[in-house]
């Protein structure tokens, strides 16, 4: 195999191996990356394996110094905890309503405006763009104070609405959407216009079906937003059973509770897996979200 | 008519708390006003003031700039190292180590603190770790030298995966040509790396640090869930000061505090974004 392929240059090495030299290459500089890069990995999945290894854990045996690696006796009381002592039911259904609506309503409406910034001409459009512009760069921090206030006028604390409102729209999203129809040809929708299509229908049967990567990415990005949201739900949800799950794990974190460490970990184990889950399935969509996003 | 939804909500829950936000901080406003909110009185620059006059405000700021300037060097170098490494020629393996070095980003900032306050326990998995190795490590959530920094590994250890990905795409657009003429001249490695990799991904660093300084300006859930500000405010973040004053009820106040955060957010972007457009 070595005699057929040509003499390597200094150059090669650069380029991507292709797929028949890529055995060759074993040099030690190529073995030094590769130990160092899964070292790396493992000290950075740790975390993830301590909380799984210490949720399974009694009380006692967190408390053991020095800590045991393997549980001694695993148990599913921490997790069991969650359903009995706590609602966890009443959480994770809060967290996946507000979640699931967020993220629809996302989808429809940043589309909508996406699509009207993008395709057609009206008065105020160009404010409308550089105010969306800007709301990018602004915090939650900034205006949750008087977001408050709005909300409690309104009678909305503690509810539903006040959770997912707020939320409803986003500015990123706008900006996806947007980018991506600019690039939907023109000729496209002037035939279903000929046609006799109406805008709304040329939206909804000629540039929607196209618009499948942003919808993915803004689906799951607005998502992972919402799932881990945590200072707007903190404030808005003033009850049990309004709170999602990072809010009712931080309150009990930070509460009596606080240092019951084989709750916490459950707790965390179950915000974290269904995101780690979907992460693993959808790898593709969300680290193309991020370098989207970064192109913003 | 297809803006309309968003103009709706877009102008009531961002446009007006943006603006209410900054009216606020230049009145009396607190929690009793918010039946009769026409009723406060304006006070001028009195909140601005106040804030600048508090030394814990003060230290709030201190806090939030050393996490944010000792933070995002480091998090950029990490991730810019492994961003490398990635892009040497690890064919088959990358998916997989871009996926582990990935994971944390996608979780929940409560949920991982949780995690790491059980790992940073006096008795913990860290400390024993170090142990092995003779060293005796500090109960570093407690102690007022190490708080922060405990704060500032697990921020890092969090957002490298989303600068790795950005830096990765950066590395791959760099065109194979200079590389090779670089080679040519009889360029070192490293030599290639300093002189011709780093000025061609310097618009890629430039958004990164951006990208990160915007949320590390913010930073909140992990003071709160880690260390509630403490050991006497070392991890007092400017965030976690303006919720706290929201707490307190002091709404025109918290909204000071949170424009001054605001303006400094914005001043940083518009600065690295001049940085960036000079160099196009």
């Amino acid at each position: 195999m070595a005699l057929a392929t040509p003499p390597v240059t200094a150059v090669d090495r650069l380029a991507e191996p292709a797929p028949g030299r890529r055995r060759r290459r074993f040099t030690t500089g190529r073995a030094l990356t590769y130990t160092v890069l899964t070292v790396g990995v493992a000290v950075w999945l740790l975390p993830f394996v301590w909380m799984v290894l210490g949720s399974v854990k009694t009380q006692r045996e967190i408390l053991i110094k020095p800590p045991t690696i393997w549980p001694e006796n695993p148990t599913g009381d921490n997790f069991a905890r969650w359903f009995t002592d706590l609602d966890f039911g009443q959480f994770f259904t809060n967290s996946v309503v507000v979640a699931v609506i967020t993220v629809l309503g996302n989808l429809v409406f940043c589309s909508m405006v996406g699509y009207a910034l993008a395709k057609m001409d009206f008065p105020g459009k160009r404010v409308l763009f550089t105010l969306v512009m800007v709301m990018l760069m602004v915090p939650g921090v900034v205006t949750f104070v008087p977001l408050f206030v709005q909300v409690t006028s309104l009678g909305l604390l503690n509810t539903y609405p006040a959770l997912i409102l707020p939320f409803l729209t986003q500015p990123l999203g706008v900006f996806l959407m947007r980018q991506f129809m600019l690039g939907i040809p023109e000729p496209l929708m002037e035939a279903a216009r000929i046609d006799g299509a109406g805008e709304l229908r040329i939206f909804a049967r000629v540039v929607m079906p196209l618009c499948g990567p942003p919808l993915a990415t803004l689906g799951i990005l607005t998502f992972l937003g919402s799932w881990n949201n945590f200072l707007w739900p903190l404030v808005a949800a003033q009850s049990q059973d309004m709170y999602t799950l990072p809010v009712a794990l931080s309150l009990y974190a930070t509460g009596q509770q606080g240092t019951d460490y084989g709750l916490l970990l459950a707790g965390a184990v179950l915000i974290i897996t269904p995101i780690l889950l979907l992460f693993v399935a959808l790898q593709r969509y969300f680290i193309q979200g991020v370098a989207t996003a970064g192109l913003k | 008519m297809f803006a309309a939804p968003f103009v709706l909500v877009f102008g009531f829950f961002m446009l007006v708390p943006l603006v209410s936000s900054f009216a606020m901080s230049f009145t009396d406003f607190t929690s009793r006003d918010v039946r009769s909110p026409l009723a406060v009185n304006f006070v001028g620059l009195q909140q601005y003031l106040d804030l600048f006059g508090d030394a814990r405000f003060l230290k709030s700021l201190g806090v939030t700039a050393t996490f944010v300037v000792v933070g995002i060097p480091v998090t950029m170098a990490v991730a810019l190292a492994l961003a490398v490494a990635l892009n040497s020629g690890i064919g088959r393996f990358r998916a997989a180590f871009r996926v582990g070095f990935y994971a944390p980003v996608v979780t929940s900032i409560v949920a991982v603190s949780v995690v790491w306050r059980y790992i940073l326990q006096p008795d913990g998995l860290l400390n024993t770790a170090l142990g092995w190795v003779g060293i005796d490590g500090p109960n570093w959530l407690n102690d007022t030298t190490w708080a922060l920094p405990s704060l500032i590994m697990m921020a890092v250890w969090r957002n490298v995966g989303t600068l790795m990905v950005i830096f990765l795409a950066g590395l791959q657009a760099v065109p194979t040509e200079v590389q090779e003429a670089a080679v040519m001249d009889g360029a070192s490695p490293w030599r290639r790396f300093v002189s011709v990799t780093l000025p061609l991904l310097r618009p890629t660093l430039l958004l990164g640090a951006v990208l990160i300084s915007v949320g590390y300006l913010q930073f909140f859930e992990e003071a709160f869930v880690m260390t509630q500000g403490g050991p006497l405010d070392s991890t007092l973040s400017t965030a976690f000061y303006t919720f706290e004053q929201f707490g307190f009820g002091k709404y025109g106040f918290a909204s000071a505090a949170s424009y001054v955060l605001f303006l400094a957010i914005a001043l940083l972007s518009l600065l690295q974004f001049r940085l960036l457009r000079s160099k196009d």
